[in-house]
């Protein structure tokens, strides 16, 4: 469905993307994971023909995002990172508008908005910049399916919205599946992973790879400790001793060591076992999660 | 035995603030350990940064009593001030300014002398290793730099709270792992660290939490304390629990 080739993007002195290829497959929910400033937004730029390409090919079914920019606003809803609707419009007004403007009409394509309008419905009347934040997203994701696109473009939906908000979006968006509407969504948060049929992993600017959730997991070739029980403030420090090769970090209330040799775990033990924190704790080997996973990769790409 | 007052950093009781009939904050209450790791939870308008505001001292409770380090915050904002450090989940150091710029503006405010600025900031730039950058302006360094910077400078003048809000969102892993070595540093020389974060993996760093609905303190413990309460797996099956929408897990 979208086809990326050697795709790059300079701006000045800086790459926002370098040398990017990867499929996306119709029907999907893609999800495009990296912290700020990786090239998340620079690729959805690309992909909804507002940004040209320094470098590669992309196309979006048989349309290239350079030539033929015309037929694929057509096919495609783009919702940008900043809030883009108007704020003095009602939520219906905003709705209509929008409506309007790609010759269509609230009715027409209703059945794709129903799920959501059901959360809006009750503030039809209120202007959209006094509209709560998940509210906002949802009232944006409406106006970006309101011509039936085949191809949505979320950049960062759920950046700065409450839990609740977050995960109603997010089931909003796997309901929009059965209408094989193809997902791309950008996001800083890991746990959104979990989200996306497949992702793919970027750091300022190069890909780290594109799997499934559990692809990646399946790909994590060393063996990831959890302990739990001591104050990861306490044990940090002294765990920070053990040979450079096992990677040592808090993860919420664990600390986890990673080790390319599952046999350190006697080294690991003793460890604990001779420690001065005289505490219980408790010791497992565990499933890497997204999070660590992106740590696994960032080392292999830039050697840290 | 250590006095009673000189265990809790942080005490809040029945703290509330209305504005007319609207009820931000309704009456609250919760204690801090001296460093503790404590997440202040909830979704927007749940109260959040009405509280945090009343402790640093920005805004008036409409009734009920925080003290910081024994002190009241009402009663005497200005010594407060000297107690606390605020960083924000934007960057809020002067990116026109150098580094060094930037931790002699931050010290002079919170009072410190410029020899004692001085003397503080090459320590920690020597101690960091970066002496040689400390003429370079903040605006060219790397994301993950800045967030640390940002935090030193929030901790610069040994206060006995920092108050964190959102500080690790859109950072990558392993800076987000580097910061938190910086926090725990800080507590285990007694800092308290305060965190307002509606994002949840947060959450899970934090020695105990205070998960905020509509005004009101709705869960309190660890944040094992409060999966086991729930019954949940995760902090995001308890936010949803908590607001009514466990169909969403379904």
């Amino acid at each position: 469905m979208i086809s990326l080739q050697g795709i790059s993007k300079i701006f000045g002195a800086i790459t926002a993307l370098d040398n990017i290829s990867f499929e996306i497959n119709k029907g999907e929910i893609f999800g495009l994971i990296g912290p700020d400033g990786s090239g998340k937004s620079t690729l959805l730029r690309i992909l909804a023909t507002l940004l040209r390409p320094s470098a590669g090919h992309a196309k979006i079914g048989k349309y290239d995002v350079e030539v033929d920019y015309k037929a694929i606003r057509k096919i495609i809803g783009y919702m940008p990172g900043q809030f883009s609707l108007y704020p003095d419009l009602s939520v219906e007004e905003n709705l209509n508008f929008f409506a309007h403007i790609f010759g269509t009409r609230l009715e027409e394509n209703y059945f794709l908005l129903r799920d959501i309008f059901t959360y809006l419905e009750p503030f039809r009347k209120r202007r959209a910049s006094h509209l709560s934040g998940g509210m906002k997203q949802k009232l944006a994701l409406s106006c970006a399916l309101i011509h039936r696109p085949t191809i949505l473009l979320l950049d960062e939906p759920t950046t700065g919205i409450d839990p609740v908000s977050r995960a109603e979006f997010l089931m909003l968006l796997k309901n929009l599946k059965k209408h094989e509407i193809t997902i791309l969504i950008s996001t800083p948060y890991m746990d959104e992973a979990s989200a996306c049929d497949r992702i793919a992993l970027f750091k300022n600017g190069k890909l780290l790879g594109v799997d499934t959730p559990g692809g990646f997991r399946e790909a994590y070739k060393r063996t990831l400790y959890s302990i739990r029980g001591i104050r990861p403030a306490r044990l940090l420090p002294e765990l920070r001793t053990l040979p450079s090769h096992c990677w040592v970090y808090a993860s919420g209330n664990e600390v986890k060591v990673s080790t390319p040799n599952p046999n350190e775990i006697y080294i690991l033990r003793e460890m604990l076992d001779r420690s001065t924190i005289k505490q219980n704790y408790q010791i497992h080997v565990i499933e890497p999660d997204i999070e660590d996973c992106f740590i696994a990769r960032m080392k292999d790409t830039y050697g840290e | 035995m250590e006095n009673k007052e000189a265990q809790w950093s942080i005490e809040v009781e029945n703290l509330e603030k209305r504005y007319g009939s609207f009820i931000a904050v309704d009456k609250i209450s919760f204690r801090v350990k001296k460093g503790e790791i404590f997440g202040l939870l909830g979704a927007n308008g749940a109260g959040k940064t009405t509280t945090l505001r009343m402790l640093c001292g920005l805004l008036a409770p409409t009734a009920g009593i925080a003290l910081i380090d024994g002190t009241g915050v009402s009663q005497n904002p200005e010594s407060v001030r000297f107690k606390i450090g605020y960083m924000s989940q934007h960057f809020s150091l002067y990116e026109d300014l150098t580094i060094w710029e930037n931790f002699r503006f931050y010290g002079g405010i919170y009072g410190m002398k410029l020899s004692e600025i001085k003397g503080k900031f090459n320590e920690l730039s020597y101690r960091l290793n970066m002496s040689d950058q400390a003429q370079r302006l903040t605006r060219e360094l790397p994301v993950g730099w800045k967030q640390k910077l940002a935090f030193m400078v929030a901790s610069f003048h040994n206060p006995s709270v920092v108050f964190l809000d959102e500080p690790t969102s859109g950072v990558d892993p392993l800076v987000r792992r580097q910061f938190w070595d910086l926090i725990y540093e800080a507590v285990l020389k007694d800092t308290t660290i305060i965190i307002t974060t509606h994002y949840l993996d947060e959450a899970m760093y934090c020695d105990r939490l205070a998960i905020m609905d509509q005004g009101k303190i709705s869960a309190y413990g660890t944040p094992n304390e409060i999966l086991s309460h729930y019954k949940a797996s995760s902090m995001h099956e308890v936010f949803l629990k908590i607001a009514g929408k466990e169909d969403i897990l379904a």
